[in-house]
C-alpha cells in the first residue's frame, strides 16, 4: 500500500503554479489549527456545561457559556455518509483529482465534514486524526479505526504530509555530531538522496566518515556563516531540495555574566540566528517556487531549535537567546513561506547527548532520537515537534502558565 | 400553544419573473429594479404607491435594501432584507403579510435577485458562512454539491431511494419546464440522460444539480379590498409556517423543520395535503424535494422513494409538483430560488399560468429550504395558498 516514487519532471512542462486548498478560517478555529501543529485531536470543551462541540463557536450551543476549552477528544466514531468530490470549485483540488469526503458522528457527540481515508466504507468505525493541510490550516482526517493505518498508505492524504520518502533531504552542517543518525534516519525512511553540508572541508570531522559511508548521502562544502558559500550551494541544490533541514549550531554553556565579553554571543547569533536567515534567503525563494510540482515538490523546511528558545534557561542563557531570535525568524518564514504551502517544522529538544551539555543529568537526547522524532513529524505533516522527556516535560508545564514556568526557570539561577 | 391569527385580508398578487439568463454582466441591482418594475407593471401600480419593501438577494454586497431604498428611489415606512436562501420566499410572505395587517404598509413589494457573473458562484461558496469557511470547504472544496451529496448518500442508503428515483423528480420537471416559455433548461431529459450524466460528488451527478444564473422574481402583498379594487387576481394565505435550525441533535440531515409545524399548517389551512391541488417544493436537489413529500405529510419518512415511484409528478398527471420547472430545470437564481415556486404559486391559484396550467388548481403548497451554514439547511417554510379572482 506504499506510495510509488513519483515519476521524473519533464522539464519542458511547465512548473505548477503553487495552489492551496482554503485557507479562511474564523479566529475560534484557529484554536484547531493550533492542535493539528502538534498532531493533536482537539474539540471545543464547555468548562460550564462540558458540552462537545463542532464546527469552533464563540459561545456553548448548549448554555451559551463563552467558557470554552481546547481539550484532546476521543476521536472515535463511525462514517454516517461519503462522497468523492469529482468536480470542485477550487483549483487546488480540481488539480488533485477526485477527493473523498465523509461525514462522521464521533462518539463525543458532534458530527463531522472531514477528508476520508481510501479505506474507509459506510458505517466502518474511524478514529480522526487533525492536521495541517498545504494552507497549514487545520483538516479533520477519518482513519480506518485499526492503528497500523496513516496518511502515508492513501496518495491523496499523503499530499498533506512532508514524508521523506522519494525527497531530496538537505541537512544542513555535517559536522554536528547528530548528523549522521539524521543521514540514517531519512535513507531508511526512502529519502532518495541527501545532501550534506560542511563547513571547512579541509579540517578533519568526526563525522565525516560515517556520512560517506552511507548510500544515498553526499557532502557538499556549505558554511551557514559565509553568504557566498550558502548562495554557491543554493544555485546548485535550491531547485531539488524537497526538506531542508537546519541542523548548524553554535552553542556555548553560560549566560550574561558567566561571559567576559559578547564574542561567544556573535558567533551564537552568526550561526544559529543569521545562519538561519541566510539559508532562508537563500534557499526559500526556489523552493517556494516548486511545492506545486506534483510529486516532485518542496514540502518542508526544518529546524531544530533549544526548547528554552520559548523560556529562558540561565545555565545556557545566551545560546537560548539566539534560539529566541531564531524561533521569532522561524514565526516570520511560516508567514513568507505560508502562501507557496512550503511547511516550516520546528523540532524542540532539551539537552542533547553531545560534549556541551555533558555536565547535565539524563535525560538528555541522543541523535537517534531526535532524527525518529524528525521523520515522524515529517511523516505526520506536523509543524512542532517536541523531542524527548525534557522539552515534552517543558512545554506541558509552559502550556499551563508562560509566566510560573519562566519563574521555575530563573528562581536561584535556574533549575538544575 | 396558543393559536395565533389568521392571515385573513391579505393577499399576494401580480407575481413576476424576470427571465432568467446563465450569466450576467449587469448587478443584482440591476435585476432586482427589473423585478421590482415587472410587478408593478402587473398589478398597474407606480412605485409610489409601495410602501413597504423586503428584498433577498446574495450579490448585493455591500448593498442591503437599505440601499436599495436609495438606489431604487423608494421612500418606504416599512422595510426589511432577508437573507435565507431558498426559505427568502415564505418567510417575506409571512413578515409583509403582518405588516399589512397590521397597517404598518399599505403595499409591499417582495423582491428576490441575484446576478451571476463568471465566477460569481465560486467566490459566494468559499465565504458561504463561517463554519461554511470554517468547516465545510476546506473538505474538498465542492460547495453545496458536496454537502448534499453526503445527505443523498445516507437518504439512499437509510431508506433505499435509488438513483432512478430522484431521475424521476428531476425528469418530470424537464418535462415541465419545455411548457414554461422562461424555464432555461429547453432540452429534453430522459431517464437515461439523467443516468448516464457524469458524476459530480457521488451520488450527485449533472443533472441532480441546479444551474446558477441571473435572475429575479417579485410579488406584491396587500389587502384583499386593494386588490379587489385593482380587479387583480389574488392568492389567499390559508396558512404559513417557519422554522429555523430544527432537529439539530440528528447526526445528519434526514428531515427537515417542516416536520415540526406541519400539523400546524393543515390546522391553519384547515385541510390535509389531500387538499393540495398543486405543490412547489425548494428542489436544489432532489433528495430535498424528496425529504417535503415526506416531511409535509404525503407519505410517511422514508416512503419518499415509494411516493415518488407511485405518481406521476407533471403538469397533468396526478400530483403536479414543480410545475415551471423548479430550479433543477429553471436554474437557479441565487436567492430568487427561495420564490421561483412562490410565483408559480401564486400563479396556478389565480389561473394565469398558462403553459404550465394544472387544470382546476385552486390550493397550492410552496415550500421554502434554506441555508447549508454546515452540514445542513437550516430555515425551512410552507405556506399554502388559496387563489380567488375577483
Amino acid at each position: 500500500m506504499s506510495v510509488p516514487p513519483p515519476p521524473k519532471k519533464n522539464p519542458l512542462e511547465r512548473t505548477r503554479a503553487p495552489q492551496l486548498p482554503p485557507q479562511t478560517r474564523s479566529r475560534a478555529a484557529l484554536g484547531l489549527s493550533v492542535a493539528a501543529a502538534e498532531g493533536r485531536f482537539a474539540l471545543q470543551h464547555c468548562a460550564e456545561c462540558g458540552t462537545v462541540q463542532y464546527p469552533p463557536r464563540d459561545a456553548c450551543v448548549s448554555c451559551l457559556s463563552h467558557d470554552l476549552r481546547w481539550r484532546d477528544t476521543d476521536p472515535k466514531g463511525k462514517v454516517l455518509a461519503q462522497t468523492t468530490v469529482r468536480i470542485s470549485a477550487t483549483v487546488y483540488f480540481r488539480e488533485r483529482g477526485d477527493w473523498r469526503v465523509g461525514m462522521v458522528q464521533l462518539d463525543a457527540g458532534p458530527s463531522v465534514v472531514c477528508h476520508l481515508h481510501k479505506d474507509t466504507p459506510p458505517d466502518a468505525p474511524v478514529r480522526l486524526i487533525n492536521r495541517l493541510d498545504r494552507a497549514g490550516q487545520s483538516v479533520l482526517i477519518a482513519l480506518p479505526h485499526d492503528s497500523p493505518y496513516s496518511l502515508k498508505d492513501d496518495p491523496q492524504l499523503q499530499t498533506m504530509t512532508s514524508a521523506p520518502r522519494h525527497r531530496r533531504i538537505l541537512i544542513t552542517d555535517g559536522r554536528n555530531p547528530n548528523a549522521p543518525a539524521l543521514a540514517r534516519a531519512l535513507i531508511k525512511a526512502g529519502a532518495a538522496s541527501v545532501f550534506v553540508g560542511e563547513a571547512e572541508t579541509w579540517l578533519p570531522s568526526p563525522q565525516r566518515a560515517a556520512l560517506e559511508d552511507m548510500d544515498g548521502v553526499s557532502l557538499l562544502p556549505l558554511d551557514v556563516t559565509d553568504t557566498r558559500s550558502v548562495k554557491t550551494l543554493a544555485a546548485e541544490l535550491g531547485g531539488k531540495t524537497d526538506i531542508l533541514i537546519n541542523n548548524a549550531r553554535f552553542m556555548r554553556p553560560g549566560g550574561v555574566l558567566a561571559r567576559g565579553d559578547t564574542t561567544f554571543a556573535a558567533q551564537e547569533m552568526e550561526v544559529n540566528y543569521l545562519g538561519l536567515m541566510r539559508l532562508a534567503q537563500a534557499f526559500g525563494p526556489a523552493m517556494c517556487g516548486r511545492t506545486a510540482g506534483g510529486d516532485n515538490s518542496a514540502v518542508a523546511w526544518v529546524n531544530i531549535l533549544s526548547v528554552y528558545a520559548l523560556s529562558n534557561d540561565p545555565a545556557y542563557g545566551c545560546y537560548a537567546a539566539s534560539h529566541a531570535a531564531a524561533r521569532s525568524l522561524t514565526q516570520n518564514m511560516r508567514a513568507d513561506f505560508a502562501g507557496a504551502g512550503l511547511r516550516v517544522m520546528n523540532a524542540y529538544v532539551g539537552p542533547t547527548d553531545d560534549a556541551w551539555h555533558d555536565p547535565l543529568p539524563p535525560p538528555k537526547v541522543a541523535a537517534g532520537a531526535l532524527a525518529r522524532s524528525i521523520v515522524g513529524g515529517l511523516e505526520d505533516g506536523l509543524e512542532d515537534v517536541f523531542c524527548g522527556d525534557v522539552a515534552q516535560d517543558f512545554i506541558t508545564r509552559y502550556r499551563e502558565n508562560p509566566d510560573i514556568t519562566e519563574r521555575e526557570m530563573t528562581a536561584l539561577g535556574g533549575n538544575q | 400553544m396558543s393559536r395565533r391569527f389568521t392571515y385573513e385580508g391579505v393577499v399576494l398578487v401580480a407575481p413576476y419573473s424576470e427571465p432568467y439568463v446563465r450569466y450576467s454582466h449587469q448587478s443584482a441591482h440591476w435585476w432586482i429594479a427589473r423585478a421590482l418594475r415587472g410587478t408593478l407593471a402587473a398589478a398597474g401600480l407606480n412605485k409610489d404607491e409601495v410602501d413597504g419593501f423586503c428584498a433577498s438577494s446574495f450579490s448585493l454586497m455591500p448593498d442591503t435594501a437599505v440601499g436599495l431604498t436609495q438606489h431604487l428611489g423608494l421612500c418606504l415606512r416599512w422595510l426589511d432584507h432577508i437573507p435565507m436562501g431558498g426559505a427568502s420566499g415564505v418567510v417575506a410572505i409571512r413578515r409583509a403579510a403582518r405588516a399589512v395587517q397590521a397597517g404598518d404598509a399599505n403595499v409591499v413589494a417582495c423582491v428576490a435577485g441575484d446576478t451571476n457573473h463568471i465566477d460569481s458562484f465560486r467566490r459566494l461558496l468559499g465565504g458561504f458562512s463561517r463554519f461554511a469557511s470554517d468547516a465545510a470547504f476546506p473538505y474538498g472544496g465542492g460547495g453545496p454539491n458536496m454537502s448534499f451529496a453526503l445527505l443523498t448518500d445516507h437518504y439512499m442508503r437509510t431508506f433505499g431511494a435509488t438513483r432512478e428515483d430522484f431521475g424521476k423528480i428531476c425528469v418530470a420537471q424537464r418535462n415541465n419546464a419545455l411548457h414554461a416559455p422562461a424555464a432555461l433548461m429547453k432540452k429534453p431529459l430522459s431517464l437515461e440522460d439523467y443516468l448516464g450524466a457524469r458524476m459530480i460528488a457521488d451520488p450527485i451527478a449533472l443533472f441532480d444539480c441546479v444551474m446558477p444564473c441571473a435572475g429575479g422574481e417579485a410579488f406584491l402583498v396587500m389587502r384583499e379590498d386593494r386588490a379587489i379594487a385593482l380587479g387583480l387576481p389574488f392568492a389567499r394565505i390559508a396558512g404559513a409556517i417557519e422554522r429555523h435550525n430544527a432537529h439539530a441533535s440528528d447526526p445528519i440531515q434526514t428531515r427537515g423543520g417542516w416536520s415540526m409545524d406541519v400539523d400546524d399548517l393543515y390546522d391553519q389551512a384547515q385541510t390535509g395535503p389531500e387538499g393540495i391541488d398543486v405543490m412547489q417544493t425548494y428542489d436544489d436537489y432532489p433528495v430535498i424535494s424528496m425529504m417535503q413529500f415526506e416531511d409535509l405529510g404525503f407519505c410517511a419518512k422514508g416512503e419518499g422513494p415509494e411516493f415518488v415511484r407511485r405518481h406521476d409528478l407533471t403538469i397533468g398527471g396526478d400530483f403536479p409538483h414543480n410545475t415551471s420547472g423548479g430550479q433543477l430545470s429553471g436554474g437557479q437564481a441565487g436567492a430568487a430560488g427561495g420564490y421561483i415556486g412562490l410565483t408559480e404559486a401564486i400563479r396556478q391559484v389565480t389561473d394565469t399560468a398558462e403553459g404550465t396550467q394544472v387544470a382546476g388548481a385552486r390550493r397550492a403548497l410552496f415550500s421554502g429550504f434554506g441555508m447549508i451554514n454546515y452540514d445542513r439547511g437550516l430555515c425551512t417554510g410552507a405556506v399554502i395558498l388559496e387563489g380567488a379572482r375577483p
